[in-house]
């Protein structure tokens, strides 16, 4: 059995398109700094430092994690990196708890990002190979023949995207973090977007975004000791897929189902709507609302719009699990951070420290991330008690 | 040179240039890739099948990703296809002189178990739809290299539509086969 851990420092850079002010290093070490003094800790009080990002394409940096090793403090020190496209942040936060669970290490920094301004990551992977045509129309080509079928499958009204585009972004007015700040936004002006790939519209879509997220991941010994509430590390869990087998429910990945069996068993959830006060999932196209609602066990197969249209995910219309009230990656998207964002997110939650957006008296989050072709799997549950 | 005015005083702040990074890559292709491109240059489309579940890989990558094992057998299949879903798109792909809005694919060749995509055309928009039966248009013989392009695109077929738990379950023959 592993030991218990919990974070005791949280993090976050101002989300926004161009952070022209700082280099990558600049915003990195901005991050970890913040989450240092959360944590009321120097550089002196960490083992060891784990970085994710998403692919280095994105900012055509190779093996970013060599040049920060002084941002981070971490001169002399171990330093690993993690890789899961998009999924990164989350399965970052988790490779560090684990160097905590494992005895390993007593206290870890770690640290995800991305500076999307530096390139032009929408266009970075889409390269041309010479046995597939070269139609990779960005991520939002890829999701949405899977949204198409999901729509088909459930029978869903047109408008649930539109619903949760707004929902999201009404969260993310709660946020000052948050890179989109849109408290007027209408189902309207929504519906009005530019249709970008047909059914994705372009306020159904994530915004691109710089920043950085950290955290402090301690022992149970030292967490104890931490001046603000830790947020205890619960369950833990990591999965992934092919991106392509012959039957693959692309829709309702089965690596997701069995990551989230896996981290609801460790944190003795049986019914996650009732369980859990709070989910940060990561919902980088709006429809993803509903498809994880399904693929995450919140709502019976099919059913996932319903919990979205009924409000039950919004913090504006007290729904019983607020989904994503920091905005979500639909707020803010610097992609390798994104996962971690919403596991410190979820951590905030139990914290009682996530300000406006704080839901009332939350004591169990579940954080979220997922990437690639929505192959890899990142998810950990988070509370305000030991057990 | 002391009444030289300091250079620095008069220059705005750089913080950043512009340094694009061409990267130029060999494709080493692996045998099952190389046997796909060696018949796609003569016309014909072929997958591979897996010795445990039977399922047909198209393009072939030498393995079955959900049994984990080698695919050897080679299958040739139809340039039929049925759409398994798609996506209007309507901004333009970098290096790709395709106009927009255009129509991406994933279809699936009678005789194959998963899809490609490929780009549909010679079709009105709004009127394609999953389960939509479609067939490939050929560049001409001449123009035939080792790639996918040789097919320049889908176009739709007069057939019934495939019901939905069909898709991707149909033989080389076709839905009446």
């Amino acid at each position: 059995m592993a030991n218990l851990a919990a974070v005791v420092g949280i993090g976050q850079t101002k989300y926004t398109t161009k952070r022209t002010d700082v280099s990558i290093a600049g915003l990195v070490r901005e991050a970890a700094v913040n989450a240092l003094k959360d944590a009321d800790l120097t550089w002196n009080d960490i083992d060891a430092v784990i970085v994710g990002k998403a692919p280095d394409m994105f900012e055509g940096v190779i093996m970013p994690e060599i040049y920060l090793t002084d941002a981070l403090g971490c001169n002399g020190k171990p330093m690993l990196r993690v890789h899961t496209a998009g999924s990164v942040g989350g399965s970052t936060a988790l490779v560090a708890a684990s160097h905590v669970q494992s005895g390993t290490f007593k206290r870890v920094l770690t640290v995800s990002f991305e500076k999307q301004s530096e390139s032009n990551a929408m266009w970075a992977l889409s390269n041309p190979q010479p046995f597939s045509t070269h139609l990779n129309a960005g991520a939002g080509g890829y999701f949405a023949p899977i949204i198409r079928e999901y729509m088909r499958r459930s029978k869903a009204p047109y408008n649930v995207g539109i619903k949760v585009a707004v929902k999201d972004r009404l969260h993310g007015a709660r946020n000052p973090l948050a890179h989109l700040q849109k408290p007027d936004i209408t189902m309207q002006e929504v519906e009005d977007s530019f249709m970008l790939w047909d059914p994705i519209r372009f306020l159904e879509s994530c915004p691109s975004s710089d920043g950085a997220c950290a955290m402090v991941i301690a022992n149970e010994e030292l967490a104890t000791k931490a001046p603000k509430p830790p947020a205890w590390i619960r369950g833990v869990a990591m999965r992934s897929e092919p991106t392509m087998y012959a039957g693959r429910d692309e829709v309702n990945p089965q690596a997701g189902r069995d990551c989230a069996a896996d981290v609801y068993k460790q944190a003795g959830i049986t019914n996650p709507r009732k369980d859990l006060d709070c989910a940060e999932v990561y919902v980088p196209f709006s429809w993803y609302e509903p498809m994880w609602l399904e693929n995450l066990g919140f709502a019976p197969k099919g059913e996932g719009w319903k919990l979205t249209m009924a409000g039950a995910t919004s913090l504006d219309e007290g729904g019983d699990i607020p989904w994503n009230c920091s905005g979500g990656v639909l707020s803010s998207n610097p992609i390798g951070a994104s996962g971690m964002i919403r596991f410190a997110e979820a951590a905030r939650q139990v914290r009682g420290d996530a300000g406006a957006h704080q839901v009332e008296g939350a004591k169990l989050a579940l954080g979220h991330a997922y990437g690639g072709g929505a192959q890899f799997f990142a998810m950990w549950v988070v509370g305000s008690q030991k057990s | 040179m002391s009444q030289e005015k300091n250079m620095s005083d008069d220059q705005d702040v750089i913080t950043g240039i512009k340094a694009p990074v061409y990267l130029k890559y060999n494709f080493t292709a692996g045998a099952a890739p190389a046997r796909f491109l060696a018949q796609i240059k003569k016309g014909v489309l072929t997958g591979q099948r897996c010795p445990k579940c039977s399922a047909v890989y198209v393009p072939p990558r030498g393995s079955c990703a959900s049994c984990g094992v080698a695919t050897e057998e080679e299958v040739v299949l139809s340039d039929k296809a049925t759409v398994q879903s798609f996506t209007i798109v309507s901004i333009p792909i970098p290096g790709n002189p395709i106009q927009p809005p255009y129509i991406i694919a994933n279809v699936v060749p009678d005789g194959a178990n998963i899809s490609f995509i490929h780009l549909l055309s010679e079709c009105v928009n709004e009127e394609i739809h999953i389960g939509q039966r479609v067939q490939a248009v050929w560049k001409p013989e001449a123009e035939w290299d080792y790639a996918m392009d040789n097919i320049r695109y889908f176009k739709p077929l007069d057939e019934a539509d495939v019901p939905v738990d069909r898709i991707g379950k149909l033989p080389v023959t076709g839905l009446e086969g």
